[in-house]
C-alpha cells in the first residue's frame, strides 16, 4: 500500500539541473531501503518556482524541497521518508523565517497563496506521461459532458458566456472564433483545430510547461473544440526547441487513443477527432496564425494578409480555429465548472486567470498564474519576492518584443488587456521581464528590436527595412552619436513600422521603442545630448574614473587591468586612459578603498 | 473505445491516489518512526493504517503521516490523532491488529479507543 508521493518537477529548468538523475538516485534508495512497496516517486510538470530548483515535494506533509541534489538523497530517504523527519536543511524557507525547523509545505508559500491555479491547476500535482492520473482530477469528464450533454451550440454559448480571450497575445473572445469556424462557411467538408504551441516571446515559457505538466488538458481541449466547430483533425504546432513537451505530447496522444479518447467514434458518440504534431524550426512569425498555417502546409512560414480569416479559409484553405496553449488549458474546467464560475474572476472586461513567466531582476523567477485584475505590484512583490540585492524597480517589460513596459507609477494598476493596452503595453503571452535601476531603457529597446529585425520574415518592406533602420539609430545614439532629430526620426518610423506592416510581427514591433520614449524619453535625451548613459550600461557613453583623493596608489588596478590602460606611480593617485580603457569594469571591482566609479 | 463508465471507474480508482497530494484533510494521523519507533515495530503499525484508511474509503478525509521521536520510547510504537477542533489522542505500544480496531472504531465510528491510549497504559 502507497503511503507517501514523492512528486519530483520533470519541467525543463528542473531537468537541466539535473532532477531525472535524483528520480533516478531516489527510486535506487528506495528500493534498497525497502520501501519501494510504500512510497511511489512521480514526475511531474513545473511547480513554477524555477529559481529554486530542482524541487521536490513530499506527500501527504506536503514538505517542500529546494535545490536538491543526487547527494541528498540518501539522506531524505533515510531521515524523512524512513524516520519522518524532514531534512531542514533543505526545506524551503520563507524569508524572514527565522525558525529553521519549520518546515514550509508548498500551499503556504508567499509565492503560492495569493496565487489562482487554473491552467496550470495539474501542473506539478500529476505524471503527465499516465492518462490515468488525469483521468483521476477529472481527466476527460469535460469531453465526456459535452459530447453527451451538449450540443455545439450549447458549448460555444458557455465557451462565449465564460468570457474567455485568447492568451496568445491579441485577446481576441474565444467563444466567438469559434462560433465564426462553426458558422461563416457552413457547407465546408472539413475543418481543423489548431494549437498554436510555437512560443516564441523572449522570457515566455508557460505554453511549455502546460504541455510539459499537463498535456492531455489540451488534447482533451482541441476534441471539445473539434466537436464545437465540426472539426475531426487537429494540429500542435510546438517549436522543435522543446523536446521535453513534444516527447510528453507524443506519449499523451499515444495513450489516449489507446484509451480511445482520441479516435473513432468517442464514448461510442459517432465524434472522432485526431491530432497531429508539427513541428516549428525556431521562426519567431511562425506564431502569427497565417504564418503558423502556412508552415503546417509545408511552405515558408511567411504571413498573408486577412481577410479572409482563418474562421473562413485558414489551413489548406479550410475553416480553421487556431488557440493558442493556455487558452486550451482552460476549456475542461469552464465545460466542467460552468461560465458563471470562470467569469466570477477577473475583471470588466478580462475574465479568469492570466499565467505569466517572471524574469529579469526579481527574487522568484518562475511561473506564477494569478486572477486577471491582480496588480503589478502584487506580482512583483509579494508573489515574484521582491527585486534582489535591494534595488529600486524600474521597470517591467511584459508582452516581449511585441509589448512595451510598466513604470513604477502603474504598478497598482489592475492588470488586464484594456489597462495594459492603455499604458501602451499589452497582454501579449505573459513574459514579464523585470528591470531595475541598472538597466538602460534604450539598450532594453535595442535589445527587442534586434530580436524582431533577425526575426522579421522579410516578406513585407515597413518591417524588412523599417525596423532595420530603427536598430541603426539606436546604435548611432547608444554609440553616443545620435542627436535629438534621431530621436523624433525613430519615433515617426516607429509609427509607420506600426501602421503599415502585414502582420502583428511587424505592427507590434516598434512597440518597445514606443514605450520606452513615452515613459523614459530623459534617457534617449541623456544619450545624445550629455552623452551619458543614466544606468551605467552602454559601454561607450561610459568612463571610469580614480578619485585622486580616495586613491592610495596600491597599484593593484593597474596590475590586472586587461589593456594596461592605468599608470600611475607606487603611493601616488593613479589615471585611467580613456583612449584605451575597455571599460570592463575589472579596476572598480578590485580597487579595495572605492576610489574608481562609473561616469 | 472506453465507455462513460470505465472513465468514471478510472477516475474513481485514481482519485484516492492523487488525493494524497492535497493534503488537506481534517485528521492526521502521525505515526512516531524514529529508531526507537521502528525497533517496536512501528513499520507494520504505519502500514496498517494507511490500507486501513484507504480500505474503509477514508483517504479523503484522514491523512496518514510519520513523524520523529515523540520522547516516549518506552511505550512505542506510539501513533497521535489530530482532528480539528478536537484534543489530540495519544495511543501506544500498538501492533496492526489493534490498529485495525482504531480505524473502525475511532476513525470510522469516531469513539476512542480508550484501551490503547497512554490514559490506560500508564
Amino acid at each position: 500500500m502507497i503511503r507517501s508521493h514523492v512528486l519530483i518537477c520533470g519541467g525543463t529548468g528542473c531537468t537541466s539541473s539535473h532532477s531525472d538523475e535524483i528520480r533516478g538516485a531516489l527510486e535506487n534508495e528506495i528500493a534498497a531501503k525497502g520501501l519501494a512497496e510504500e512510497i511511489k516517486v512521480v514526475q511531474t510538470g513545473c511547480f513554477g518556482l524555477c529559481a529554486l530548483g530542482p524541487i521536490m515535494i513530499v506527500y501527504p506533509e506536503g514538505t517542500f524541497y529546494h535545490s536538491v541534489t543526487v547527494e541528498d538523497v540518501p539522506e531524505i530517504v533515510e531521515e524523512h521518508l524512513l524516520k519522518g523527519r524532514p531534512v531542514s536543511r533543505i526545506v524551503y524557507h520563507e524569508k524572514g523565517d527565522t525558525d529553521v525547523k519549520h518546515a514550509t509545505s508548498l500551499s503556504e508559500t508567499a509565492f503560492y497563496k495569493k496565487q489562482l491555479r487554473v491552467a496550470l491547476r495539474n501542473c506539478g500535482v500529476i505524471n503527465p506521461e499516465n492518462i490515468e492520473e488525469y483521468i483521476g482530477v477529472d481527466g476527460y469528464q469535460a469531453l465526456a459532458k459535452v459530447l453527451t450533454e451538449m450540443t455545439p451550440e450549447q458549448v460555444i454559448d458557455t465557451i462565449l458566456a465564460s468570457g474567455l480571450r485568447g492568451r496568445g497575445g491579441a485577446g481576441f473572445p474565444t467563444g466567438r472564433k469559434w462560433q465564426m469556424a462553426r458558422t461563416l462557411v457552413p457547407d465546408a467538408d472539413q475543418k481543423f483545430v489548431c494549437c498554436n504551441a510555437d512560443e516564441g516571446d523572449p522570457g515566455a515559457f508557460m505554453d511549455r510547461s502546460i504541455l510539459e505538466g499537463d498535456p492531455h488538458a489540451v488534447l482533451e481541449a482541441m476534441a471539445i473544440a473539434g466537436y464545437a466547430i465540426g472539426s475531426n483533425q487537429g494540429y500542435i504546432y510546438v517549436r522543435a526547441e522543446y523536446p521535453i513537451a513534444i516527447k510528453r505530447l507524443e506519449i499523451a496522444i499515444a495513450q489516449a487513443k489507446e484509451y480511445g479518447l482520441l479516435g473513432d467514434n468517442i464514448f461510442g458518440t459517432g465524434f472522432s477527432f485526431d491530432v497531429k504534431l508539427r513541428f516549428g524550426a525556431g521562426a519567431f512569425v511562425c506564431g502569427e496564425e497565417t504564418a503558423l498555417m502556412t508552415s503546417i502546409e509545408g511552405n515558408r512560414g511567411e504571413p498573408r494578409p486577412r481577410p479572409p480569416f482563418p474562421a473562413v479559409k485558414g489551413l489548406f484553405g479550410k475553416p480553421t480555429i487556431l488557440n493558442n496553449v493556455e487558452t486550451y488549458a482552460n476549456i475542461p474546467q469552464i465545460i466542467l465548472k460552468g461560465a458563471d464560475w470562470f467569469s466570477s474572476m477577473g475583471t470588466e472586461t478580462s475574465k479568469g486567470t492570466k499565467v505569466f513567466a517572471l524574469g529579469g531582476k526579481i527574487q522568484n523567477t518562475g511561473l506564477v498564474e494569478v486572477p486577471m485584475g491582480t496588480t503589478l505590484r502584487e506580482v512583483v512583490y509579494d508573489i515574484g519576492g521582491g527585486i534582489p540585492n535591494g534595488k529600486a524597480f524600474k521597470a517591467a517589460q511584459t508582452g516581449g518584443p511585441s509589448g512595451g513596459c510598466i513604470t513604477a507609477e502603474n504598478l497598482d494598476t489592475p492588470i488586464d488587456y484594456e489597462n495594459l493596452m492603455r499604458i501602451g503595453s499589452m497582454m501579449g503571452s505573459g513574459g514579464l521581464i523585470v528591470m531595475d535601476e541598472d538597466s538602460c531603457m534604450v539598450d532594453i529597446a535595442r535589445f527587442f528590436l534586434e530580436f524582431t529585425v533577425d526575426e522579421s520574415c522579410g516578406k513585407c518592406t515597413p518591417c524588412r527595412v523599417g525596423t532595420k533602420r530603427m536598430l541603426e539609430i539606436l546604435d548611432k545614439i547608444i554609440a553616443g552619436n545620435g542627436t535629438l532629430e534621431d530621436i523624433d526620426r525613430l519615433e515617426e518610423l516607429a509609427n509607420y513600422v506600426k501602421s503599415a506592416s502585414l502582420c502583428g510581427l511587424g505592427q507590434t514591433a516598434p512597440n518597445p521603442v514606443l514605450s520606452t520614449l513615452r515613459y523614459f524619453r530623459d534617457e534617449y535625451v541623456a544619450h545624445v545630448v550629455d552623452k551619458k548613459c543614466p544606468a551605467g550600461v552602454c559601454k561607450n557613453l561610459l568612463r571610469y574614473v580614480i578619485d585622486p583623493d580616495k586613491c592610495r596608489g596600491c597599484t593593484l588596478c593597474a596590475r590586472k587591468c586587461p589593456v594596461g590602460a592605468i599608470s600611475g606611480a607606487v603611493k601616488e593617485p593613479h589615471k585611467i586612459d580613456s583612449a584605451k580603457c575597455v571599460k570592463c569594469g575589472v579596476c572598480m571591482t578590485t580597487c579595495r578603498f572605492g576610489a574608481i566609479s562609473k561616469q | 473505445m472506453i465507455s462513460l463508465a470505465e472513465l468514471a471507474a478510472i477516475r474513481d480508482k485514481m482519485k484516492d491516489k492523487v488525493g494524497v497530494r492535497e493534503g488537506s484533510a481534517e485528521t492526521r494521523v502521525v505515526v512516531g518512526m524514529a529508531t526507537c519507533g521502528i525497533a517496536a515495530g512501528a513499520r507494520p503499525v504505519l502500514n496498517a493504517f494507511v490500507e486501513g484508511v484507504n480500505k474503509e474509503g477514508l483517504s479523503d478525509k484522514v491523512t496518514v503521516t510519520q513523524t520523529g521521536c515523540i520522547g516516549i520510547c518506552q511505550y512505542e510504537p506510539v501513533v497521535e490523532i489530530f482532528e480539528d477542533g478536537k484534543e489530540k489522542t495519544t495511543y501506544v505500544k500498538l501492533t496492526a491488529e489493534k490498529v485495525e480496531r482504531i480505524v473502525k472504531e475511532h476513525l470510522l465510528g469516531g469513539k476512542i479507543v480508550e484501551e490503547y491510549t497512554i490514559g490506560a497504559n500508564r
